[in-house]
């Protein structure tokens, strides 16, 4: 018994052992996964926290106590200035260009935090700290400053309060709700989109191609007069197609759940998108699946059956899901044109500009036309795998 | 009578991987598959290629059928090259083999229509070759059935009738009879004599010696990827039976290893 449970043992591992691809997948792939998406994802809050960093900021503050002077002196790039804050430059912070910050002590700050007893019942003092979340630079220095404040605050026992809304009016973040709206989104949906695109032509592409060479009914259409550049064409547009329902669908769903999801009821926000903006995305999404088909058709051609395309499409996966994550570690859409020759990253980046409200519509043209230019050199490359004996009919 | 396939000097070498020479247990880098082939197959005839496993047949077929592509040499079908003008003779012939298969999805039906489309076929044809075909392999009755619910034998019969839509001149089987039961083997073999009946012209692959002597017309032995021999039976066997001839120029190009 326990010599057979041993023979079944090296009998599994010499079979793990002895299939590379296997090998590969389970032992080799997810090490480099991980180091490949944490080191980006490293990179990408790296270059978070530093975006901004160089831009000085004007911190305006009303009655700068002594205890605070060197907190606010430990903030990089920043000139103070001590001075009353007015309403009217509370409302010029709308303007999501002005590097400001607008800080607010209560008169004898020091003084009053000495004496406050947390236990009767009295309003804590309060710190407004007013600044645009729509500014890198100073969304850079209200952040540092408030994890300064709420530092100091722990060591006083919550003597006082930061940004307390008094009142429903209260707003310290003077971003507009459509700022704030897109930027949530434009972090969130442009990857919601691509996964569930990636996951469509998954489902799809490799039964089609791989699938067919392994069942050996793709023979059966070569030995017909059918063109190879017909069977290409005709296998990346319906496999588009396809995959392209399955993401309209997605794109439905996302559509109905996105004010369930950010609470848009309950946080007054409103979702502002034209039908012009609902166009660009799904014309995107048309590029996007073309692009994504014609490549995982390439890869599927290439394996010899759904199994083995299943494991060379892992990579591809993995950058599909580096281009998903971008949004999340940059602030807005690239502003560089070449970007968007770069497939998968350009559709990221329009989705990005569009969701953030900022779309332009020269990155949109570019990305169409280079996408549709990849798929028409997909379709060629597939063309060729078609009338390739190695590729078709090799075992 | 008319030639209808010509074929001239046809070779076919493949790359051997590491895993192949393992598997064959040698350190050659490449495999002579097809060496120098040339024959000839007259309309209204059934040519056989006869020869072992890895003679050559199969190969030699795939690159009639423009499968795959000979390295040297080339041959016509009613004059088409099928180096040049692969499309022009995939649209003359008729090719069959137990590697093809129909997708499991679909109905016979559906099948049929889709692969007349592939030829450029006119609907109403479509519609007289259909029923004339049905009717004579028995699949009327399974028309509307998904290929993965049909008997491995109609399975075999479809795809026979699926290689004939567009009524081809001349039709290429590789092991016509390989894995059918005995009535569905003699369904096809009767039709390929139909077939000859009515001016088609059938190339055949196998390695059974009674096919050759029931069906072929005209035989050409192969053994490692050359022509040995090529003509009718009696000029090939002289006055001994295939079986016996077959042997002894086996013995003679290997040998006496069998």
């Amino acid at each position: 018994m326990k010599s057979n449970t041993l023979t079944i043992i090296k009998k599994e591992f010499a079979r793990f052992f002895g299939d590379r691809q296997l090998l590969f997948t389970a032992v080799i792939l997810p090490g480099l996964l991980i180091y490949i998406i944490y080191s980006f994802m490293g990179s990408g809050i790296k270059k978070m926290a530093t975006e901004g960093a160089e831009e000085l900021v004007t911190l305006c503050v009303e009655n700068l106590p002594v205890s605070v002077a060197p907190l606010v002196d430990a903030i990089p790039a920043i000139a103070v200035s001590q001075q009353p804050v007015s309403h009217e430059d509370i409302d010029k912070l709308e303007d999501k260009n002005l590097n400001v910050v607008l800080v607010r002590f209560p008169e004898a700050f020091d003084e009053t935090v000495a004496t406050y007893d947390p236990q009767s019942g009295v309003a804590a003092p309060n710190v407004e700290i007013y600044y645009n979340s729509a500014n890198n630079a100073s969304s850079r220095v209200y952040h540092m400053l408030e994890g300064s404040l709420t530092a100091y605050e722990n060591q006083l026992s919550n003597r006082f309060d930061i940004n307390r809304a008094d009142s429903e009016e209260a707003q310290f973040d003077m971003a507009s709700q459509d700022e704030v709206l897109g930027d949530i989104l434009s972090k969130l949906i442009p990857m919601l989109i691509l996964m569930m695109l990636f996951s469509g032509v998954m489902a799809i592409a490799p039964s089609a191609i791989a699938g067919e060479k392994e069942r050996g009914t793709i023979a059966t259409l070569l030995v017909t007069p059918l063109r190879r550049n017909e069977l290409a064409l005709g296998k990346v547009v319906s496999l588009s197609g396809m995959a392209l329902m399955s993401g309209i669908s997605s794109f439905i769903g996302i559509a109905l759940s996105l004010p369930k999801m950010i609470q848009v009821d309950a946080s007054g926000m409103e979702l502002n998108y034209t039908v012009s903006d609902y166009l660009v995305i799904l014309l995107i999404i048309l590029a996007t699946v073309l692009i994504m088909a014609s490549a995982v058709s390439l890869l599927s051609a290439l394996a010899k059956d759904v199994k083995n395309a299943g494991t060379m499409i892992t990579p591809f996966m993995l950058v599909i899901m580096l281009c998903g994550l971008m949004p999340m570690f940059q602030s807005g859409a690239s502003e560089n044109l070449t970007a968007y020759l770069i497939p998968f990253y350009n559709s990221i980046q329009v989705m990005t500009a569009v969701f953030a409200h900022k779309m332009r519509w020269i990155p949109v043209i570019v990305t169409v036309a280079a996408n549709v230019v990849y798929t028409g050199i997909a379709v060629w490359g597939l063309t060729r795998m078609f009338n390739s004996e190695k590729v078709m009919f090799s075992k | 009578m008319n030639e209808i396939l010509r074929v001239e000097g046809l070779s076919k070498t493949f790359k051997l991987t590491r895993k192949q020479q393992q598997i064959e247990r040698t350190d050659r880098k490449e495999i002579v598959a097809v060496n120098d082939l040339s024959f000839t197959a007259n309309k209204g005839e059934i040519f056989g290629l006869l020869g072992p496993n890895g003679a050559g047949k199969t190969t030699t077929l795939r690159m009639l059928a423009t499968l795959i592509a000979p390295d040297k040499g080339d041959a016509f079908i009613d004059e088409c090259s099928i180096v040049s003008q692969p499309e022009q003779v995939r649209a003359k012939i008729g090719f069959l083999t137990s590697e093809l298969k129909l997708e499991d999805f679909f109905t016979p039906n559906y099948l049929f229509e889709f692969f007349s489309k592939l030829y450029g076929i006119e609907p109403e044809v479509i519609a007289q070759r259909k029923a004339k075909l049905f009717e004579r392999f028995g699949i009327n009755n399974f028309a509307e059935v998904k290929v993965a619910n049909l008997s491995t034998g109609m399975k075999q019969k479809l795809s026979l009738v699926i290689s004939l839509v567009h009524d081809p001149d001349i039709i290429i089987f590789d092991e016509p009879t390989n894995g059918l039961d005995v009535l569905t083997a003699r369904a096809v073999t009767d039709y390929l004599q139909e077939l000859r009946a009515v001016g088609k012209t059938i190339i055949l692959s196998t390695h059974i010696f009674s096919l050759v002597e029931r069906l072929c017309d005209r035989v050409g032995v192969i053994i490692d990827g050359r022509m040995i021999a090529c003509g009718t039976l009696e000029e090939v066997c002289d006055d001994m039976t295939i079986e016996d001839r077959f042997f002894e120029m086996y013995k003679e190009v290997k040998g006496g290893e069998e």
